[in-house]
């Protein structure tokens, strides 16, 4: 079996047809990616034990003959905030080194129970704060497709090893592009879906009203399916939707023709040119599909960042003020009273960036700020909000690039957290407004580096964005 | 000049996060540049824009509430395993007062 090929039907078939059996198929796939992890630092922790039981009972319903579930038997790896029962889930943080949850998220449980095989825990920017995933406290990911660049953030490790073929589908979160960024570095596909759509049950809060589950994968079909198993209402998340989940298989027809698409003149403007010459041939495949290429404006854009940056750290100082020195894992040893405890413990647990984020998030809902910087933000993301509702009057879809440039060297931005920032221009903007969105690969530039086409839709609608993406994947390979 | 260095050491006492003292410059200098650019939101009049406090919701008020079902909690041994200093079912924090 070649692991960098394999997908969620062939696997399927291969099992039925007894080619090899699940747990042949998870030793294997274990094997590789331990053999392979020196290349990335893509894996924080493996889980063999787990794995092999997990395949074997996969095997036991095949020869029982009864329905293996819709992932039988597929491998897959879970980024390090997302919680897992018995399995070390760091947050790409030292002050989790040693953390060990005592329950699974319900996208876990939801992935076992259909038969998914989780290999391990991947590696991501600490409490999945980054674009570059340079800010693990366990050392960086390299880029599988150029060694020497990042795979992108925060979600680095989990887009790694799909494009790596150390695993065949993985699990990330998104709350600024952390999905769709790295998805687009490393040649993989990357969906962001509709806010509440898969429950965060389990997922370590970031900002609360941005944060997102969902799949990468080697293709549209494959991350479609693994939506599928994940999406719907959960009773342990308030905030997970109850929209019914349509059947995402049935939408992949490739039937695209009068599908109109929208193009935000505000992402195509000063796009670096070999970016913009490939996201604009992207659209010219669209358009032969029979697709309906129009011009809109999303002309609150520019504005996405600042109300980002406001929004995401004001709840992410909330969010982790958990982590005190009492309940998880990591206290000061030079702390002598409770407060020594609290400030050393936070002190010496977080790293740089988070620090910023926790000291920005603090100071925009500080007494005498909160109006002019967190109740401001939130009315622009209203506006924001309001201009893909519009734009959606106008157009089924809309397309353009996740990021300004492809994968930088590694070290070449961490000195310069703004222009960090700034790098999340085209993918802030689809969390704002809650509406689903992914990245899928749209080519390479002449020095090899990959770039991924944006698409977004309405809310709920990830059927349109999967049939967009699997007829221009399909046209395209 | 946004931000002073005094009003970092205010912010990180509000934070509980002790920051030394080469950690402050560089903070000062960091949310200076970001709140620089949080400025360009006051460009935009938003007096009569509500704000976004809820992403998406669109069922009953009462839909997320569940039935009164008996469910078996986490438990005081697992919810403790993490403690760094725990005992007798608490977890154990440095002395807050003194007798």
């Amino acid at each position: 079996m070649n692991l960098r090929q394999l997908s969620i039907q062939g696997i399927r078939a291969d099992l039925l047809a007894k080619k090899y059996s699940a747990r042949e198929l998870a030793q294997e796939a274990i094997a590789f990616a331990q053999a392979e992890n020196s290349k990335t630092n893509a894996y924080l922790t493996f889980s063999a034990e787990r794995a092999l039981e997990a395949s074997a009972s996969v095997d036991q319903k095949i020869a029982a003959g009864e329905d293996p579930g819709a992932l039988a038997g597929v491998p897959i790896a879970v980024k390090d905030v997302i919680l897992t029962r018995g399995l070390r889930t760091t947050c790409g943080s030292g002050l989790l080194a040693s953390y060990i949850p005592p329950y699974d998220a319900t996208a876990v449980q939801r992935i076992e129970q259909a038969g998914g095989v989780i290999l391990g825990k991947t590696n991501c920017d600490e409490f999945a704060m980054g674009s570059s995933n340079e800010n693990s406290a366990f050392g960086p990911v390299r880029n599988p497709v150029a060694p020497d660049r990042v795979p992108g953030g925060s979600s680095g490790g989990s887009a790694a090893v799909v494009a790596q073929g150390t695993a065949v589908l993985s699990l990330g979160s998104d709350t600024g592009g952390s999905i769709r960024q790295p998805a687009s570095f490393c040649g993989v596909v990357g969906v962001t879906p509709t806010y509440g759509r898969v429950s965060r049950y389990g997922l370590t809060a970031f900002a609360s009203s941005l944060d997102h589950i969902g799949p990468f994968s080697r293709s549209v079909p494959d991350a479609a399916a693994l939506l599928q198993v994940i999406a719907g209402r959960d009773s342990m998340d308030a905030t997970s939707a109850f929209a019914p989940v349509p059947d995402y298989a049935s939408s992949l027809d490739g039937k695209v023709r009068g599908l109109k698409i929208g193009l935000p003149r505000e992402y195509f403007e000063n796009l670096e040119s070999e970016t913009g010459d490939l996201i604009h041939r992207a659209v010219d495949v669209l358009k032969k599909l029979g697709c309906e290429i129009r011009e809109i404006r999303l002309p609150h854009t520019p504005y996405a960042i600042a109300t980002y940056y406001i929004i995401a750290t004001a709840e992410a100082s909330s969010n982790l003020a958990r982590y005190d020195g009492v309940r998880y894992t990591m206290r000061s040893d030079a702390a002598q009273t409770l407060s020594e405890m609290y400030r050393l413990t936070r002190g010496e647990g977080f790293g740089a960036e988070c620090k910023r984020r926790i000291m920005l998030g603090t100071y925009v809902l500080s007494a005498g700020y909160y109006d002019a910087y967190y109740l401001k933000a939130q009315k622009v993301r209203t506006l924001i909000a309001r201009d893909y509702a519009e734009a959606f009057e106008q157009v089924d879809a809309i397309a353009g690039p996740v990021s300004p440039f492809p994968a930088f060297r590694l070290g070449e931005k961490v000195d310069d957290p703004v222009a960090m920032y700034l790098s999340d221009i085209f993918t802030i903007t689809g969390d704002l407004a809650g509406i689903p969105c992914m990245s899928v690969p749209c080519g390479e530039t002449a020095a090899g580096l990959p770039v991924g086409l944006q698409i977004f839709t309405r809310h709920f609608d990830e059927t349109t964005m999967f049939r967009v993406a699997d007829a221009y994947q399909r046209a395209s390979t | 000049m946004k931000i002073t260095e005094q009003e970092i050491r205010h912010v990180a006492e509000l934070a509980n996060l002790a920051l030394a003292e080469d950690e402050i410059a560089r903070m000062k200098h960091d949310l200076d540049e970001i709140l620089t650019h949080i400025d360009k939101l006051n460009e935009l009049d938003t007096s009569t824009v509500d704000a976004m406090t809820q992403v998406l919701y669109s069922a009953e008020e009462t839909a997320t509430l569940r039935e009164d079902v008996e469910v078996a909690p986490l438990g005081s041994k697992a919810a403790l395993e993490n403690a760094p200093l725990a005992g007798h079912g608490y977890f154990k924090v440095p002395k807050v007062i003194e007798r």
